[in-house]
């Protein structure tokens, strides 16, 4: 019986389509759907994702319902996941990993009907898939500008999850930022190949303090590099994606926060409302999609005051994350001075910029 | 005395922290195989004692309770496995297989409430002058408790398996189970009280995954460690000693691929991340070519369920 309503319901919105204009009559009620790509206790980006869709319930009541699928695989069994949500009756389905890229698109042409919302990708193969992003990486900058500063031994880390542009973006940020304040920093990477495994995680943290590192970043979603940092006295870390207050005000130092609430409550009202248009949103610290979480009193002044007017100039758009000269890491030159790199250039990122050693795995 | 940027003794000591889950699981299971059970819930058990740990020590302020906890909850699972398999005689694959399943579930249900917190910390034991001996004093003198409980434990179950009645009976309930059964020995007791046992160790290294190793709580803190355990024990070929041995080389690849990374190392990560599987699989190879002398170890009556009535 259900099925039959879902198919009929179906039917009609094809009917409007092919009438005139997708979607101009809005809807009543819409049935939002997520895919995770940890679980939704990870402490970390799942978590904020799955924050995003409580503000979403929160903020649109009973106009809207949210059904989730937590830790599924990117690859084949993401596809899988798509299909069936989109047979089980949601409009618009959110997919919150970058790897669920293929899937996403793969399972949109099916279902023509159906709103697709990829994050952090880059492909739009139909009308009915839209991408969207977060400036991470300009929150790096705040935390390579504390990071140089803060580090005795010049060497500050970085646990990347794996080499993908999104991850080259904020090591490379991160990088820039602490060696315009400490010219001698040096930045040791470890490449976890995984988004979340604590004990992994951990482990990389623990082989970055045993070799002097004492500044860790991490682009991994727990929060076992912080505990790990927390036994050593001296050394810090951040929040990467969700604020991480359980390890204030040290070694947590300050976090990068995802805050996808208000696009998912814009995206759901826009196909309430019948406004809803395909886009590519790629926001930063500016328009509060990145939030740079308390930075603590555990820095010195100076240190606290330099992080806040980075984050400041990054807001007002007076500094960019990348900003000429920079060269590549092989010497040739990327930006010219002065320069700031078009969108593309980021999006596509696959490349150390000039000073960081070794290589990035293929 | 550095290689690349990587002190010798420093890895050495991480790795002897690292294996300490894998190496407490695994000896657990090479109980429970040496009485014939194949009990492939090692992964569930160890997440149980994970959360049950942490739950215990973030309850009581006390790690040791929280240890003693742990190895509560992931005996306690396995009771499901024991009388499933036991009593009902289902098959023991299948069985170990949903024991994993529903104890990633569980535990992920009891942790709502415990992401974020920090359980109290476990020292290391202060062992004075004997820590600042060069080399020696990082690599033995500079852990916590539970890195020496579980090499005692492993010197405790070889020497219980080789010396003793009990271990004896245990071996011959593996070997042949009818044979035991017509001895006189409880064959369903025996096999029990050895998946009891075997609960509780994969506990006991999930407690020390959530409390010791990270030190936190969060869904899936295992992941995969319970596999690894299961392949030490085949690798292991079933003896004590060599599940040492087995644990420290599993738990030393990954912290040296970390470590090699760390330092810059143009090595391929990929293939020392898999090198410890690679391994595992030419030991059952050699194990199923029914020559090597490794594969008579294998427990005869293993994965096989007993009844009297047969």
């Amino acid at each position: 019986m259900k099925r039959r309503t879902l198919l009929a319901t179906a039917a009609l919105a094809l009917g409007m389509t092919v009438g005139g204009g997708a979607f101009a009559a809005g809807m009543d009620h819409v049935k939002a759907c997520f895919v995770y790509v940890g679980p939704i206790g990870d402490g970390g980006y799942t978590y904020q994702h799955n924050q995003g869709r409580l503000d979403l319930e929160k903020a649109l009541g009973d106009k809207v319902e949210t059904a989730y699928q937590e830790s599924v695989p990117e690859g084949a069994d993401a596809e899988r996941v798509l299909t069936q949500m989109a047979l089980g009756g949601c409009n618009i389905i959110f997919t919150t990993s970058f790897g669920y890229m293929d899937a996403t698109n793969a399972v949109a042409k099916k279902f023509p009907d159906v709103k697709f919302e990829h994050a952090t990708g880059f492909k739009r193969e139909s009308p009915n898939v839209s991408t969207y992003n977060a400036r991470f990486y300009e929150g790096r900058v705040v935390q390579g500008t504390i990071a140089g500063m803060m580090t005795k031994s010049n060497k500050i880390g970085y646990i990347g999850s794996y080499p993908i542009p999104e991850v080259l973006r904020g090591l490379n940020a991160y990088y820039l930022a602490a060696k315009k304040v400490n010219p001698d920093v040096e930045l040791s990477v470890i490449w976890a190949y995984t988004w979340f495994d604590p004990a992994k995680e951990a482990d990389a943290a623990k082989a970055m303090i045993e070799q002097g590192v004492d500044v860790i970043a991490q682009h991994t979603d727990s929060t076992a590099p912080l505990a790990e940092a927390a036994k050593t006295p001296g050394v810090i870390g951040f929040g990467q994606a969700s604020d991480m207050a359980a390890y204030k005000p040290s070694p947590r130092v300050t976090s990068t926060i995802d805050n996808w609430g208000p696009y998912y409550i814009k995206r759901v009202q826009a196909l309430l409302d019948g406004t809803y248009e395909q886009t590519d949103s790629w926001e930063g610290i500016a328009s509060g999609e990145v939030e740079i979480g308390e930075i603590t009193d555990a820095l010195p002044p100076e240190v606290k005051a330099a992080a806040e007017a980075a984050r400041d100039a990054i807001a007002d758009g007076s500094r960019h994350a990348f900003t000429g000269p920079i060269n590549k890491q092989d010497g040739t030159a990327w930006l010219a001075d002065g320069q700031t790199p078009p969108d593309g250039d980021l999006l596509g990122m696959n490349f150390y910029v000039e000073g960081i050693k070794g290589d990035i795995p293929q | 005395m550095d290689f690349m940027g990587i002190t010798p003794s420093v890895l050495i000591a991480s790795l002897m922290v690292a294996s300490v889950p894998i190496m407490l699981a695994a000896i657990g299971e090479l109980v429970v195989e040496k009485a014939g059970v194949l009990n492939l819930g090692v992964e569930g058990m160890m997440i149980m004692g994970a959360i049950c740990g942490f739950v215990t020590a973030v309850g009581t302020g006390s790690p040791l309770l929280g240890f003693l906890g742990g190895a509560a909850g992931g005996a306690a699972l396995s009771v499901i496995f024991a009388l499933l398999t036991q009593v009902f005689l289902t098959n023991q694959v299948a069985t170990g297989l949903a024991l994993t399943l529903f104890g990633l579930g569980l535990s992920s249900l009891i942790g709502q409430d415990y992401v974020g917190i920090k359980p109290p910390a476990t020292g290391a034991i202060p062992f004075g002058p004997l820590r600042d001996i060069p080399f020696f004093g990082k690599v033995f003198f500079s852990h916590d408790w539970m890195v020496y409980a579980s090499v005692a434990i492993i010197a405790l179950v070889w020497a219980g398996l080789k010396f003793t009645r009990a271990g004896l009976i245990l071996r011959a309930v593996g070997e042949g189970h009818d044979a035991a059964h017509a001895l006189g020995y409880k064959v369903i007791r025996i096999r029990v009280l050895a998946i009891l046992f075997g609960g509780a160790m994969a506990g006991l290294g999930g407690a020390y995954i959530s409390l010791v190793r990270v030190p936190q709580w969060t869904d899936g803190i295992t992941s995969g460690a319970g596999w690894i355990a299961l392949a030490i024990v085949v690798f292991a070929s079933w003896k004590p000693w060599r599940v040492l041995i087995g644990s420290y080389l599993f738990g030393g690849i990954t912290v040296l691929q970390l470590n090699l990374q760390a330092a810059g190392a143009r090595i391929p990560v990929e293939y020392l991340s898999m090198s410890p599987y690679l391994m595992t699989i030419i030991v059952l190879v050699i194990m199923s070519s029914g020559k090597g002398r490794a594969s008579l170890n294998a427990p005869a009556s293993l994965g096989q369920n007993f009844h009297a009535s047969r």
